[in-house]
């Protein structure tokens, strides 16, 4: 307890991005601890997809027409893009809800009085909602392959589809981070984070072919950035359903996917950081 | 030389709730000043200015020799705080919670590890260390709190009325852990409800209410300052009242008060417990019979009474939810 001790153990610090590193993983470290000590949180993420899958499959599969063939096979082929991508959104509203109820604990008083890199509160809890995303895609793309699901492209093109998802995922928890430091409780924060999902998701080409919506709702879904990771998914699966339209994030997906979710972080990266500094001060 | 804490013209304002209105306090280094006040007084919103959680809207605080608005960075590296919730996370054990703090603290992995077995050890936690939080009891999460701001032992501490709510047991052994670490060096800043707390613990007492401070000084200085000592007699029959009045009268140094039901007098003095045998004498002689008799020295109760015009424990509902949400 002498003040010599003190000061060294003070003073060993560091460079700012590196002690920003270290801070965020001791954070996604103790939300880790927490959702394997929740773990109903965990399943009930699981069980939407699931449910999502079967009933997709099973009652649009007959009725659906994809590239001219309304074989249920290659719906259920077509469909399990849209599947995974709209289930890694679906992490937007557990990050905004975490955030929200961690602002409103005492604990958020102790973060802010340590010598800690300020954004690490939020990058942590989207590090550890990143590794649960992934633990769903892997449970949701066994399932998927029990119902008939089938890549037919190198293992190199599937991961990278994988990825995408992924990057998209971990996107749109900064959407959710916002939306958790931007209202006053975490059931908000839950309802919030899933209401705009819906139009985000279904206006799109992840369920139906969306060559055949009306033409300016059409425009909407090619330029949808959830499209343009759908439709890069199908491409490097090698499913069927591919849309054949002009608009540029159709034509080169995996570009379009990859600027669109690194966009969505650093805007909303900055933004979520800047609402909790200010709530801060 | 300003103290380990010092601020001047402190000023926040909720809306049109003037929670600070203006509070300068300085505290010497290794002392421990008491800031004493109701609730919804602003001792919780001084706190919170003074550990870089709140910015103040104008006035300017010092802490462990560092601005607290220029460089609340650094500042944080030098504070430990405890407050009134235990800010814990519920679902990480004692062990696991007191590791975080220490690596956000920016010790080693392994340095924290060995700190939080220190810890859990000195705040007697040990055979609860690898159990989640939730399953404390009050008094458990309220000493793990205490223990995760000491975790590298900051030569300023703030505590934001770290017994509220504890049992007998619980409120000794925090009192001696905040008096090993005030003869260890530590300057203390801590804020309470409990007048005996002040007057067990702090060498310095800053009285606050309504955003002010409205009298410092130690224990004795206030006491003092509130009127000196007063005789307090219960006569054994009623109709010894009056004359046990006129003997009080002739010690006395102002008029002597009389409840009629508890058959008791009181009046202000000077000179003791002197003076307390002469009156007692008096009393004999003239064959006035009684029941008690004491020498009462004000408590702090009566010094915030007399400056505040309301007791302490009075509770201020409305500020005080405002206060909290904040």
């Amino acid at each position: 307890m002498s003040a010599v001790t003190d000061t060294a153990r003070l003073a060993d610090r560091g460079n700012p991005l590196s002690q920003s590193v270290r801070d965020s993983l001791v954070i996604a470290k103790r939300n880790l601890i927490r959702m394997s000590r929740i773990p109903e949180m965990v399943i009930f993420g699981l069980i939407q997809p699931i449910m999502f899958v079967v009933l997709f499959s099973y009652v649009f599969g007959g009725s659906m027409n994809i590239g001219g063939t309304t074989d249920s096979l290659v719906y259920r082929e077509f469909l399990m893009a849209g599947i995974f991508a709209q289930t890694v959104t679906f992490a937007t509203a557990g990050a905004g809800a975490g955030i929200a109820d961690d602002m409103h604990k005492g604990l958020i008083d102790r973060f802010r009085s340590l010598p800690m890199a300020r954004g690490a509160v939020l990058t942590g809890r989207t590090l550890a909602d990143l590794v649960q995303t992934a633990l769903t895609l892997f449970v949701l793309a066994m399932v998927a392959l029990l119902v008939g699901w089938r890549t037919h492209t190198s293992i190199g093109e599937v991961l990278g589809a994988f990825g995408l998802l992924l990057l998209l995922g971990y996107a749109f928890t900064w959407v959710g981070a916002l939306i958790g430091l931007s209202v006053r409780t975490p059931e908000a924060a839950t309802s919030g984070g899933l209401i705009w999902l819906f139009p985000v998701t279904f206006i799109s080409n992840a369920f139906v072919d969306s060559s055949r919506m009306t033409p300016w709702l059409q425009h909407v879904a090619d330029w949808n950035p959830f499209s343009a990771t759908v439709q890069a998914c199908r491409k490097l699966f090698g499913n069927p359903g591919v849309s054949p339209s002009e608009a540029w994030p159709m034509q080169h997906p995996v570009w379009a996917s990859l600027i669109y979710s690194v966009l969505i972080i650093v805007i909303f990266r900055t933004l979520a950081v800047r609402k909790y500094r200010s709530a801060t001060a | 030389m300003p103290g380990a804490i010092y601020a001047e013209g402190l000023v926040k304002t909720f809306g049109d709730v003037r929670a600070l209105d203006g509070v300068d306090l300085d505290v010497p280094e290794g002392t421990v000043l008491g800031l004493l006040g109701p609730n919804g007084a602003g001792k919780t919103t001084a706190v919170r200015c003074l550990t870089t959680l709140l910015k103040p809207d104008s006035g300017s605080a010092v802490v462990a020799g560092v601005d607290v608005l220029k460089h609340p960075d650094a500042v944080r590296r030098s504070i430990g705080l405890s407050g009134q919730f235990a800010a814990v996370d519920e679902y990480l054990t004692g062990r696991e919670n007191l590791q975080m703090v220490g690596q956000l603290y920016q010790m080693k992995a392994k340095q924290a590890k060995v700190r939080a077995t220190e810890l859990l050890e000195q705040f007697d936690l040990a055979d609860a260390a690898d159990r989640p939080t939730k399953t404390y009891s009050g008094g458990m999460r309220r000493r793990l709190d205490l223990a995760a701001a000491l975790v590298v032992s900051p030569p300023v501490m703030f505590m934001d009325e770290p017994t509220t709510g504890l049992d007998p047991r619980n409120r000794q052994l925090l009192w001696e852990v905040i008096k090993q670490l005030v003869s260890a060096g530590t300057t203390l800043l801590l804020t309470t409800q409990y007048l005996e707390e002040a007057d067990h613990l702090a060498h310095d007492i800053a009285v606050v209410d309504h955003g002010h401070v409205i009298a410092t000084g130690t224990s004795d200085q206030l006491k003092a300052r509130t009127g000196g000592e007063r005789v307090e007699v219960v006569v054994h029959e009623r109709e010894h009242i009056q004359a046990a009045s006129e003997v009080l009268r002739g010690f006395g140094k102002g008029d002597t008060t009389v409840e009629d039901h508890m058959r008791k007098l009181t009046v202000p003095v000077t000179g003791g417990a002197k003076l307390l045998a002469e009156v007692i004498r008096e009393l004999d002689t003239r064959g006035i019979e009684i029941d008690d008799i004491g020498l009462r020295r004000p408590t702090l109760d009566d010094v915030f009474l007399s400056l505040t015009g309301h007791a302490a424990e009075a509770k201020d509902e409305g500020n005080d939810k405002k206060e909290d949400a904040k």
